[in-house]
């Protein structure tokens, strides 16, 4: 598991250390709305019930304490 | 229902009409408090399974929840030509659930058959767009019949000089109060003992965020979060039957840390198609592991409208405490049946389209999108459920 681990991460820093810079002007797809990395908002109820019916939660967006998951 | 959905559909032409009176304040970075966008989110969840916790993992999880949650935006520029935006936001769930009818003996008719949760938050953000730097501060309550949540929090982001990368720090606490409604059968006084009493469970965390622009159609983030809670962790209308039958409410440890790390990606693929994906590694203090596997497309069909179907895999290994109904030895410390933390895989897939037409929606100009989104989700051990959300902005042209 730990070796999967480092291996991912090794994988990550070189692939973003291999990065071209973009300018600005050459951002018209990367600035497009569909290619926004964040949840979008019609998710929300997504992933509350998410977070309740499963018990994993975090690094997503949605919410890691808070709540109650009682029903 | 029917009341439900006018008020809503009130409140959206509400809305509307104000924005439509508004005064134009296209001047450049105009310092004045204005009006960026409204936000309304209307979701309508269903589902359905045979493992309730509170009757200690068998008996039905039927449930249905309707939600509505509304933001507005507010920005306005300082004398340092700062941007700040405002936040405040204000949501309302309405739900029925068939398994906490069973906490007391009167099914269909008890408190608990049903509840509402109104959870109000307010989110402020400074941004020095020339530094390429923000801070945001933010707060929240939500409050249920036996349940108290307050939140709070901070986050910083520095933009890289050519803003290619972001890094940013978040750290946020959700101090909670769980009203302790046992089963009545484990109430002294029965079903009319209301002397419940009550307990704290604290939440903390802390966040490290850092995304890249990889080249002109991909970018990337990693997440890194980890959560501390400490408290009462369980829920104290949850049974749990051993092996000879003898009951007990469900008990946890009152701590739990949690650890989960996201990677997700975007790129832009052609000139029509986005391929978006999500994977999670999570690992708690309970013995849990998950891992989570997500893509979603988005197929522009035209310059306005797209078709988003996805696809969502999880699966999780049971916690150690976790024992199915009537399988706990009475010599164990920590006890549940909840099935919610038991060994399972998950697959979650549907369909979205996305409207941003160019004169607004319906030709309302400040109706700036709308976004629809359908979702059935399935879980191995006997649990499914339906979802079906909306998303209406309304935005200045």
């Amino acid at each position: 598991m730990k070796i999967r681990l480092i291996v991912a991460v090794i994988g990550l820093v070189s692939y973003v250390s291999g990065c071209t810079t973009v300018k600005e002007y050459q951002k018209n797809r990367i600035n497009d709305a569909e290619m926004d990395l964040s949840t979008r908002k019609v998710q929300k109820t997504e992933l509350s019930f998410q977070s309740y019916r499963e018990g994993a939660s975090g690094a997503n967006g949605g919410k890691t304490g808070g709540g109650c998951g009682c029903n | 229902m029917k009341k439900i959905c006018l008020s809503v559909l009130g409140l959206y032409l509400g809305f509307i009409q104000a924005f439509s009176q508004a005064k134009d304040s296209s001047q450049y970075k105009s310092r004045k408090l204005s009006i960026e966008e409204i936000n309304l989110v209307s979701s309508y969840y269903k589902q359905d399974g045979s493992h309730s916790a509170v009757e200690g993992g068998i008996g039905t999880q039927k449930l249905s929840d309707i939600s509505n949650v509304i933001d507005l935006k507010l920005v306005f520029y300082d004398k340092k030509y700062r941007k700040h935006s405002l936040v405040a936001e204000a949501g309302l769930d309405y739900y029925s659930s068939a398994s906490s009818d069973r906490i007391d003996a009167k099914a269909n008719s008890s408190a608990s058959s049903s509840d509402i949760r109104v959870y109000p938050s307010l989110s402020w953000t400074m941004e020095n767009e020339q530094k390429g730097r923000s801070l945001n501060l933010f707060a929240s309550t939500s409050t249920e019949y036996d349940y108290q949540s307050i939140g709070f929090g901070a986050a910083y982001s520095q933009k890289s000089k050519d803003r290619n990368r972001e890094i940013t720090v978040k750290g946020q606490a959700f101090l909670d109060k769980v009203t302790l409604i046992r089963p009545v059968e484990l109430r002294p006084g029965g079903e009319d003992d209301e002397n419940y009493g009550s307990a704290s469970r604290n939440s903390y965390s802390g966040s490290v965020t850092l995304s890249q622009v990889v080249n002109k159609r991909l970018q990337m983030l990693f997440v890194a979060e980890f959560v501390q809670q400490e408290g009462f962790l369980g829920l104290p209308f949850n049974r749990v039957y051993f092996k000879d039958l003898s009951m007990r409410a469900e008990h946890l440890p009152s701590t739990r840390w949690k650890l989960p790390l996201g990677l997700r990606a975007s790129y832009f693929l052609g000139d029509k198609v986005v391929l978006k994906g999500f994977y999670r590694f999570y690992q708690d203090s309970w013995g849990l592991q998950a891992h989570t596997a997500e893509l979603e497309t988005s197929l522009k069909l035209s310059p306005v409208f797209s078709l988003t179907p996805f696809y969502r895999f999880y699966r999780q290994t049971a916690v150690d405490y976790f024992a199915p109904y009537a399988a706990h030895e009475t010599s164990e410390e920590f006890f549940t049946s909840n099935f919610d933390l038991g060994d399972f895989n998950s697959h979650f897939a549907g369909m979205g389209f996305r409207y941003v037409p160019v004169g607004g929606v319906f030709g309302v100009k400040h109706w700036n999108m709308v976004e629809l989104r359908y979702g059935h989700y399935t879980r191995s051990n006997d649990l499914s459920a339906n979802i079906i959300s909306m998303h209406v902005r309304i935005k200045k042209p």
